[in-house]
């Protein structure tokens, strides 16, 4: 059995609600921070863990929280990113639904290491349950003296306020988020300067996701150095993983960082392997903005080792022959899945979750859909392969935000691990368009809007 | 005795300048001037906030700093990125930035019309500059483009959303100059548009400067929609006493004879508003009387707008005597003995505006 520090107590009956969460212990590390902590000392456990952002982009949560900019009479924010959009990812939702005080506690604790009074958890619209999970919880924690003026006696004020997103996928994006969370359009800000200096209102802020404020509960709990026990190498600590796609036994796993992704996908512990005896034949590791691995390169590294759940492992190679673990959004495809249609399917999403802000993006992301959507119905060219490859190099990078490189790795990826397959859909068109999915009919939102004078 | 105030040194494309900290790299390079100057199609000097949506000013920083003379990874927005000390940048002398930026032009024009023929921008279009400069000769898009429906934002503002390329300048304008939020973009993504939610009317007397911050033909002054060709106007700078306050009163007119067919602000070199004007001045002060000439604008030798008016052109050599080794060419029509049509006695360039019929009568 893996070792587990976020889920060790989500057995518990009752967990979410404060009287079982604070009689297992609840609570714990915040009195020990706020009590016999300084601020100072709190981060420099955080940076000892060897923590790394849970979010997706993996930085370094003990550095990004030491770059906050601290003016004189300014007030500081922290951010909860809870706009758990990626698709393929659904770790954070369990986190604040079974277990919110967790959550709560951790942002006690980061609140009152960054000098943060205020503090917003800023959620997914569609999560339309947790945010009155979150509010009972907050409610109760306030009851109980963790929230409001002079927490615990120890002079440290903080309030937390639930702020629910309207359902856009770039309000993910943390200065999208903080346009958003000041009433604003969910468009991504221009960086530098970066929200440690000029974030929320103009006033220095951090942004995290849930997993990570929540896991600075067991740092605290089991100190710094404990902690970068876990895991291996550069990947210290447990991670959340949320598994779907062709697998037995899908949900999230927590799951200690020195496990093979063999082991991860085919022990009973985990994802008990893929359904009716199936091969495994690629699998998108860390949501769906990551690349996609072909099974040969999913097992083993470009150096022939044992491919590890941890981020140096998954990368290794770069992206000929690696990937990334992105936000833990685990989807396995067996034998039968079809590489195009599940590219299609991706650059649908991003095509419409694109804000619109910047042109690569904008455009780029639509004329992608629009090619694939051709070969997935037997309507390509060969060519249209190559001006895929060549659209979403231009779009790489190009962009405002990491959209714009989100949209492009996946389609980059497909092509440059199964080529074969684009190339079977258009040499053999007829096949491709009775193999039902669905898509054959999917229109075109341009296509069925009525053109107007020009 | 005053501080000096420390300067930046930076290198563009190999040419050093010093700036001011805080200079963008896009302004350091218009220091510079030349061919070495970023395009942009989105930011405005005069206006908060513009740049780094459209992506044309991209460039790669080689060298970070003295301090960090680390490359950044990947290629920035010039228009918003700030210099620092001992900085290297490439701009025209990088294949990587000038392979992006055709890139960038060919996503413009996904959903831009190539209506140059019929659009009033025509010649001072800076997407078609662009294109011209960075652009390929076919596209590669098969599929139908975006259209919508022209809408009059007012009575003398129009808005041709299929040209727009969401710069978002004439939302900072609005937002910025005139006194109420008068338009905004709605939607997003590919299905983003300018709109005044629900055909709301633009009413400001600051609004016409939307017209002329918009660097394609997405908003055209009713007033002159169609009337002529900006190369066929000769621009006059004219000043006149305006009651607002907010107006400089100093603008170009567009004249043919004594007609004024409109009047816009006053542009630099980089195509941006020196000082705004008011609507009454751009809309209603349509008459000579109403200004005080100045005297003939400056016009850039390789505009499209100086079309027609060359002064101190050197006549080419002419080269068919040479190659015919010395010997004359035969004379198979003389066009004089039948027409009047380009009678050496007339000199096209000083017709006022094109030659028409009138100017040569058939014998």
């Amino acid at each position: 059995m893996g070792r587990k520090l976020l889920f060790d107590k989500a057995h518990i009956e009752g967990i979410r609600y404060y009287d079982v969460y604070r009689a297992n212990g609840g609570y714990g590390s915040a009195e020990k921070a706020l009590k016999s902590m300084s601020p100072e000392q709190v981060l420099d456990e955080v940076k000892k863990s060897g923590l790394r952002g849970r979010g997706g982009a993996g930085f370094p949560t003990g550095m990004k929280w030491s770059f906050i900019a601290k003016p004189e009479g300014v007030p500081r924010y922290l951010v909860c990113n809870a706009d758990e959009s990626e698709p393929g990812t659904f770790k954070d939702r369990y986190l604040m639904e079974f277990i919110p005080h967790l959550l709560i506690e951790g942002l006690l604790i980061s609140s009152y290491t960054l000098g943060c009074n205020s503090c917003y958890i800023y959620i997914r619209g569609e999560y339309a349950w947790i945010p009155d999970i979150l509010e009972e919880a907050i409610a109760d924690a306030k009851k109980n003296g963790w929230l409001g003026k002079n927490i615990q006696g120890t002079g440290f004020d903080l309030e937390i306020y639930v702020q629910r997103g309207a359902g856009a996928y770039i309000c993910g994006e943390e200065t999208a988020l903080i346009e958003s969370l000041e009433g604003k359009r969910g468009n991504p800000r221009i960086k530098p300067p970066f929200p440690a200096v000029k974030g929320l209102w103009d006033c220095p802020t951090v942004v995290n996701n849930v997993e990570t404020l929540a896991t600075v509960v067991p740092i605290l709990r089991i100190g710094g150095e404990e902690y970068a026990k876990y895991g291996t190498g550069k990947s210290t600590g447990t991670k959340l993983i949320s598994a779907c796609g062709n697998i037995n036994k899908p949900g999230v796993y927590e799951i200690e960082m020195n496990i093979s992704v063999e082991e991860f996908i085919y022990s009973d512990e985990y994802c008990g392997g893929i359904p009716n005896g199936k091969r495994l034949k690629a699998c998108i590791p860390g949501g769906s903005s990551v690349p996609i691995l072909p099974a040969n390169l999913l097992l083993k590294t470009a150096k022939g080792e044992p491919r590890m759940m941890t981020y140096e492992s998954l990368s290794d190679g770069g992206f000929a022959t690696g990937t990334m673990l992105g936000s833990g959004g685990f989807i396995v495809l067996d034998e039968d899945q079809c590489i195009v249609k599940n590219t299609l399917t991706f650059a649908r999403f991003y095509h419409h979750e694109s804000c619109g802000q910047c042109s690569p993006c904008r455009e780029g992301t639509g004329w992608m859909k629009r090619v694939l959507l051709n070969i997935e119905n037997g309507k390509g060219k060969m060519s249209d392969i190559d001006l895929l490859w060549d659209i979403q190099r231009k779009i790489e990078g190009n962009t405002i935000c990491p959209l714009g490189d989100a949209a492009a790795w996946p389609v980059a990826a497909a092509i440059r691990h199964f080529r074969d397959e684009f190339e079977w859909h258009v040499l053999h068109p007829e096949e491709a368009t009775k193999r039902n999915y669905g898509l054959a009919h999917y229109a075109d939102p341009l296509e069925i809007a009525a053109p107007a004078a020009v | 005795m005053a501080e000096e105030k420390k300067l930046f040194k930076v290198k563009i494309d190999n040419i050093s300048v010093e700036v001011e900290p805080g200079t963008t790299i896009l302004n350091a390079a218009r220091q510079i001037g030349g061919d070495i100057v970023p395009p942009a199609m989105c930011y405005y000097s005069k206006l908060k906030g513009s740049g780094g949506k459209c992506r044309t000013c991209l460039v790669k920083v080689s060298k970070g700093s003295d301090a960090d003379p680390r490359p950044m990874p990947k290629l920035v927005a010039s228009c918003r990125t700030t210099v620092m000390d001992g900085m290297e940048v490439a701009n025209i002398t990088s294949p990587e930035v000038l392979e992006a930026r055709k890139g960038v032009v060919e996503f413009l024009l996904l959903n831009h019309p190539l209506d140059c023929p019929v659009c009033d921008q025509a010649g001072e279009c800076h997407l078609q500059d662009l294109s011209y400069e960075h652009g390929a000769d076919s596209t590669r898009y098969e599929f139908k483009r975006r259209t919508f429906d022209r809408v009059d934002i007012g009575d003398k503002i129009q808005l041709h959303m299929t040209r727009c390329i969401l710069c978002y300048r004439c939302v900072f304008t609005a937002d910025q100059l005139t006194e109420k939020r008068e338009h905004g973009v709605l939607g997003r993504g590919e299905a983003a548009e300018i709109g005044t939610y629900i055909q709301q009317s633009l009413d400001n007397n600051f609004i016409g400067n939307v017209i002329d911050v918009c660097p394609v033909g997405a908003l055209t002054d009713k007033t002159f929609r169609f009337k002529n060709r900006v190369w066929f106007l000769k621009p006059v700078d004219a000043h006149r006493e305006c009651s607002d306050p907010k107006c400089c009163g100093k603008v170009a007119l567009w004249m043919r004879g004594d007609e004024v067919f409109r009047v816009t602000a006053r542009k630099d070199k980089y195509g941006e508003v020196e000082e705004w004007i008011c609507d009454t001045c751009r809309f209603d002060k349509k008459e000579v009387k109403d200004w005080v000439i100045e005297g003939p604008r400056k016009v850039e030798r390789q505009s499209v707008i100086s079309q027609g008016h060359y002064v101190g052109v050197h006549k080419p050599k002419d080269t068919l005597v040479e190659v015919l080794d010395g010997r004359q060419p035969k004379l198979l029509l003389d066009i004089h003995n039948i027409s009047e049509v380009n009678k050496p006695t007339v000199d096209l360039s000083k017709i006022n505006g094109p030659a028409h019929s009138d100017d040569f009568n058939k014998k």
